[in-house]
């Protein structure tokens, strides 16, 4: 008994993160109460700057529903919320707290304005292919320094991604401000890439780029690798509890690897997408902070693949009618951040309520 | 000693549930000071609810406290504190990187600045008043777990307490830092303070207490003076039946079926052997202490042992959870020590650990847990076989009597069925070589035969079962062959029909045992 | 000579913000609480410390408005990771974004419609200390800066030699051990947060109401982060970080000189190095660096 407790007391967490246990219902009430809460903390403060609350969320939330343009561009900004969600999530899933997911992206957009205008000669399919293969390597090499460290030495790795973030837009900083500056212009701007290496649209007459699909197609593969796989059953496992993962055979230390450097990776791609599919150089702030954006979507969708792809459109709708609010009644688009912000805290208190469940019965029993 | 003095504290009726479950029923207690009460039970019995209520951190559902006599709520530990009451649990509440005296006035600063060479001198004051060899400028970090105790008694002195709990307090001590306790006790006790000491061990009832209490299920059962007591009394009220150790030694075999042991020539190869295993910690203590034994196929050897004399660390050696510093474990002739867990469990070890929660995931679902370890033979390519899961979970579920079902999550079932889900998935390979520690920690009567009617099997197929138990009464009723342990080393070794209880008591006291650095 | 002086002079100027900042998370982390919420407690402070000394025309107003709001964004950490025990890494980084957001959304909407960035047209002044001798430039500097450098004795003393530190630093080793003691853990660590949060409201105001005398969007620029990695670098102790701040300083204050003089040098380099420099700390200190043991978790009375 004396020397159980402090095991016991290890493997007891306070709190978890998914939706995925609680009963249908209430993985579908959740999230509705989070955003109603959110609405409701909103409104106080769109009331407070002289506008009619339910006007702006109708500019926020249908509005950009109703037209073709800018239906299409929620999907637009859905595609690196897609990647980073995926991203972080992945992360998250094995207990691996990935911050730097903004950092990855722009590693995986420094990789494809790198290569972009050097694939001239390539055949598109090619081309496309190595920006895709080269954004995914260096956000999982971008992701590798932290990972290695958190698996070997045990150094947490919230702060070394996060540090990490901050030495690669000075890093983006300086090539675009040095080297990559337009000797022409003068801006800091990348050249342009290849025609050869751009992303094809997707849907005609739109920005909407092949990034959408890779997005929607890692999403997809997400689901599989996590419910399906080898793989995905070990991750969850390392995740929820490392210990009794190691005593069940599983190398926590490869998974715990892998999955790091898996997540840089789809954050890289997201970073790709950008350059490849809408600007075709790189810029400095080719992310409105998409990766951080993307512990929002991960944390909001519960983790989950399914999830991940709602919160990645909602908060894209939020996004994109937050514009369209500040065009049409005056205001600011900084909303949009505002809610997605609250909306993340509220998301996080609310699955306190996942909290409680019947299931520490058990516990308490051999407790006694 | 004619007039009895007034109770320091008494418990009229206590009642605490947690859920559907009564911790506590009932309770009346009360101590004097200038006594030192044995609060005596089993694991499970309630004492350590007990001593929360006591110091505040549990509410009574029922009844009242009372502390000199007058009715009260202690809503925190705080109120506990002020009422006099002090506590000294398993874990101590101390901040290894301050000093003692820091550690003791914490809460108690005496102003808002800190007057260093002032706390140190009242800390030193309480402690030579009390008796207690402590150095207030020490940093608790460096210090050995007996004298970071006497800190603890130390706090609670310092805030004048006037009833010192101690939960399990020889648990974590060697026996001369035991001895060392109890002295500090009487020394208390004849400055007129009351003590609980809680324990499950009656040669402690016997040497320190002058009245002790037994508690069985949340009730009080018995209270004896100690000094007319007998440790057999004492023991039948503890564990609530005629079974003592010696008495169920000469009734094994029944109720449960056992084959008599008979080695045919096979069986004379070891199995298993552990050669000189030594287990350091990051400090440089040693935990295991070469230890070396053999395991022969078709064999149950307990192992007996006080908590926290090597017995777990020897299991996570064995289960692939820690490495030896020295030494090395041969499964059939070829070196198994320091083999990932996943590789043991492939060359047919079998392993069910002390902390069940520690062998499954609770936030997955029964069938996930019940193939994770052996994922390998439901995996194609890299793809999870759905349907193979199933229907070897389904399998399991029914063969080991699971009450589950395959989807549900894990941290959702009793421990019982916990415990059968990692039973079934590391018997069902029917392993070589089984590591079981703890095998019924928690489990009611039903689960607990069931367990060793499993285990008993897995004997009767020709495997090698190593088994680790604080229950010495399964240990006795199980095994072919007794090891004892203590202070990290193997200090017994005897066949089940030699065994002497008394000799193999003595030597988990560590008596009769040459004692070591 | 003379160049040093200037260049001392400069660095203590850049550490300011940076070190009041770290003070402030040294302290919620002592107590058990990663805030980083930093970065967005910084820019909100900033940001209300500038509205209320324009609207109000006192500087005095605008500083007390920006330490007001610190310790409400502390107030909130507080009552995510403290009350209600979440994630601590994720409730800082909301509280960030959310700063972040409403200090950009009112920003917008007070002053959108300006061409340019409105100005104070008025800030904190420096105060000379020894004028006319070698050392006057490098004693001439605000009064926060002064104040930043007072802190640093100040908390060195609270943290070593009153019961407040006592108490903080218990509580992010053992609040198990405090709890028993008899004193609220959570009202240690709320204290802690505010406390906190009110330094970095000073560091955001030192920004806009002493630096720059006006507000912009990269008014924070990441320093909050930077002020993270000289928490660990200082191994949570007020003089260390003192030190870790006036290098990061120096390195800045040497990289705005050699462009001014036209080097060549990608200073992004040596802007990287305080990141660079921390992470090398932590690699090499592993699990070993001081982390305050209780940091991260949420404190929950077993059982209760």
């Amino acid at each position: 008994m004396a020397r159980s407790a402090p095991t016991a007391r290890a493997a007891r967490r306070p709190w978890r993160w998914e939706w995925g246990s609680a009963p249908w219902w209430l993985r579908l009430a959740l999230p509705m109460i989070a955003i109603l809460v959110t609405f409701a903390l909103a409104s106080v403060l769109i009331a407070a700057s002289g506008a009619n609350p339910l006007d702006v969320f109708y500019e926020l939330l249908i509005r950009p529903l109703t037209r073709r343009t800018s239906r299409l561009e929620v999907l637009v900004r859905a595609t690196p919320l897609l990647l980073t969600g995926v991203a972080v999530a992945i992360a998250f899933r094995a207990g691996y707290y990935n911050i730097g997911a903004e950092g990855q992206l722009y590693a995986g957009a420094l990789a494809a304005a790198f290569l972009g205008p050097r694939l001239g000669e390539w055949a598109p399919p090619a081309a496309v292919a190595v920006m895709l293969v080269g954004g995914l390597v260096a956000g999982a090499a971008w992701a590798l320094l932290p990972a290695v460290l958190k698996v070997y030495a045990k150094v947490d790795e919230v702060v070394t991604t996060l540090l990490l973030n901050s030495v690669m837009l000075l890093l983006v900083g300086g090539l675009l401000n040095g080297p990559w500056r337009d000797p022409v212009s003068g801006w800091p701007r990348s050249p342009t890439i290849a025609a050869a290496a751009e992303f094809p649209q997707v849907i005609a007459r739109s920005r909407v780029h092949l990034g959408f699909v890779v997005a929607l197609v890692l999403v997809a593969l997400f689901w599989w690798v996590l419910s399906r796989t080898h793989f995905g059953l070990e991750l969850r496992a390392v995740g929820m509890g490392a210990t009794a993962a190691r005593f069940m055979g599983v190398s926590v230390r490869a998974t715990v690897l892998f999955a790091a450097l898996l997540s840089g990776g789809v954050a890289g791609l997201a970073g790709v997408g950008e350059v490849a599919g809408i600007h075709h150089y790189l810029i400095e702030g080719i992310s409105p902070d998409y990766g951080y954006t993307g512990i929002i979507v991960a944390t909001f969708g519960g983790l989950h693949a399914l999830g991940v792809a709602v919160a990645a459109g909602f908060l894209a709708l939020v996004d994109v009618g937050s514009t369209s609010a500040s065009r049409a009644l005056g205001i600011p688009a900084y909303l949009g951040q505002v809610v997605q912000a609250t909306l993340l805290l509220v998301t996080l208190a609310v699955l306190l309520l996942n909290r409680y469940r019947p299931a520490r019965r058990s516990r308490r029993e051999e407790r006694v | 000693m004619t007039t009895t003095p007034e109770p320091v504290v008494s418990l009229r009726s206590v009642t605490k549930r947690f859920g559907a479950l009564t911790a506590l029923a009932d309770i009346d207690l009360d101590v004097r000071p200038g006594e030192i009460l044995a609060l005596l039970g089993e694991n499970g019995a309630g004492k350590t609810t007990l001593t929360k209520i006591v110091y505040g951190m549990y509410q009574p559902d029922d009844g009242e406290l009372r502390v000199g006599g007058v009715p009260v709520r202690l809503r925190s530990p705080a109120d506990a504190i002020a009422s006099g009451i002090g506590l000294v649990s398993q874990h101590f509440a101390l901040v290894p990187s301050l000093t003692v005296a820091e550690n003791v006035v914490l809460g108690r600063e005496g102003g808002a600045l800190l007057d260093r060479s002032k706390i140190e001198g009242a800390v030193l004051a309480t402690a030579e008043r009390y008796g207690l060899d402590v150095a207030p400028r020490a940093l608790v970090r460096a210090m050995s777990v007996g004298a970071q105790q006497r800190v603890e008694i130390l706090k609670a002195l310092h805030r004048d307490c006037k009833l010192l709990i101690l939960d399990e307090p020889t648990a974590v001590l060697t026996p001369q830092d035991g001895e060392r306790l109890f002295a500090t006790l009487d020394g208390l006790r004849e400055r007129g303070l009351a003590v609980i000491i809680i324990t499950h061990k009656l040669r402690e009832v016997m040497r320190v207490s002058q009245r002790v209490v037994v508690l069985r299920h949340g009730r009080v059962v018995g209270e004896r003076a100690t000094a007319g007591a007998s440790q057999a009394e004492l023991a039948r009220m503890m564990i609530g039946r005629e079974q003592l150790p010696v008495e169920s030694a000469s009734r094994r075999g029944t109720p449960l079926q056992r084959t008599p042991l008979q080695r045919t020539p096979l069986q004379r190869t070891p199995l298993v052997e552990a050669r000189r295993l030594t287990l350091r910690d990051k400090r440089g203590v040693t935990l295991l202490d070469d230890v070396s034994f053999d395991l022969y196929p078709g064999e149950i050897v307990g192992v007996a042992a006080v908590a926290g004399n090597g017995q777990s660390e020897l299991v996570s050696v064995l289960t692939g959870m820690a490495q030896p510093s020295a030494g090395e474990v041969l499964l059939s002739g070829e070196r198994v020590s320091g083999l990932p867990p996943a590789q043991l469990a492939r060359l047919g070890v079998g392993r069910v650990p002390e902390d069940r929660l520690e062998a499954v995931v609770g936030n997955l679902s029964v069938r996930e847990n019940l193939t994770l370890e052996h994922i390998g033979a439901f995996t194609r390519a890299g793809h999870l076989d759905g349907r193979a899961m199933a229907a070897e979970a389904d399998r399991l579920i029914a063969e080991y009597q699971v009450k589950a079902k395959p989807g549900d999550l894990v941290r959702t079932l009793s421990g019982g069925n916990i415990q059968k889900i990692v039973l079934a998935r590391t018997l069902s390979r029917k392993p070589r070589f089984v590591v079981v520690a703890q095998p019924t920690r928690g489990l009611d009567v039903g689960a607990t035969a069931y367990v060793h009617e499993r285990l008993l099997e897995q004997r009767d197929r020709n495997a090698a079962v190593l088994m680790v138990s604080e229950d010495l009464d399964e240990v006795l009723r199980l095994s072919d062959r007794v090891l004892v342990m203590y202070g990290g080393r193997i200090v017994g070794d005897f066949a089940a029909d030699e065994v002497d209880v008394g000799r193999v008591g003595l030597l988990m006291a560590g008596e009769g045992v040459a004692v070591h650095g | 000579m003379e160049f040093l002086i200037v260049l001392a002079a400069a660095a203590l100027r850049v550490a300011t913000p940076i070190l009041l900042a770290a003070l402030g998370e040294m302290l919620a982390e002592r107590a058990g609480v990663l805030n980083l919420g930093i970065e967005g407690t910084m820019l909100l402070a900033a940001f209300v410390g500038f509205v209320a000394a324009h609207q109000s025309g006192s500087l005095w107003v605008g500083l007390a408005a920006a330490i007001a709001t610190g310790a409400l964004m502390g107030t909130l950490m507080a009552l995510l990771s403290v009350t209600l025990g979440l994630n601590q890494h994720v409730s800082g980084l909301g509280i960030t974004l959310l700063g972040g957001g409403l200090a950009l959304y009112f920003f917008r909407l007070l002053y959108g419609g300006a061409s340019t960035p409105p100005s104070l047209g008025q800030s904190f002044g420096q105060l000379s200390v020894l004028p006319g001798t070698t050392l006057a430039p490098l004693l001439s500097q605000y009064g926060l800066t002064y104040f930043a450098l007072l802190l640093v004795p100040v908390l060195a003393f609270v943290l070593r030699r009153t019961a407040f530190g006592l108490r903080l630093h218990a509580s992010g080793e053992n609040p198990e051990a405090v709890d028993i003691a008899g004193v609220n853990v959570y009202r240690v660590r709320y204290q802690a947060l505010v406390l906190g949060g009110a330094l970095m409201g000073l560091a955001g105001a030192f920004l806009t109401l002493a630096q720059l005398g006006a507000f912009t969007h990269g008014v924070v620029n990441g320093r909050g982060w930077v002020a993270i990695a000289i928490v660990i670098f200082g191994n949570w102790r007020p003089v260390r970080i003192l030190l870790g701040a006036l290098l990061f300083g120096f390195v800045q204050a040497l990289q705005l000189r050699l462009q001014a003089e036209g080097v060549a040098l990608p200073y992004e380099i040596l802007l990287a190095l305080p990141y660079l420099v921390t992470i090398l700390v932590l690699a090499l200190a592993g699990r070993n660096a001081n982390y305050p043991a209780a940091l991260l978790k949420p404190y929950r009375r077993e059982g209760g």
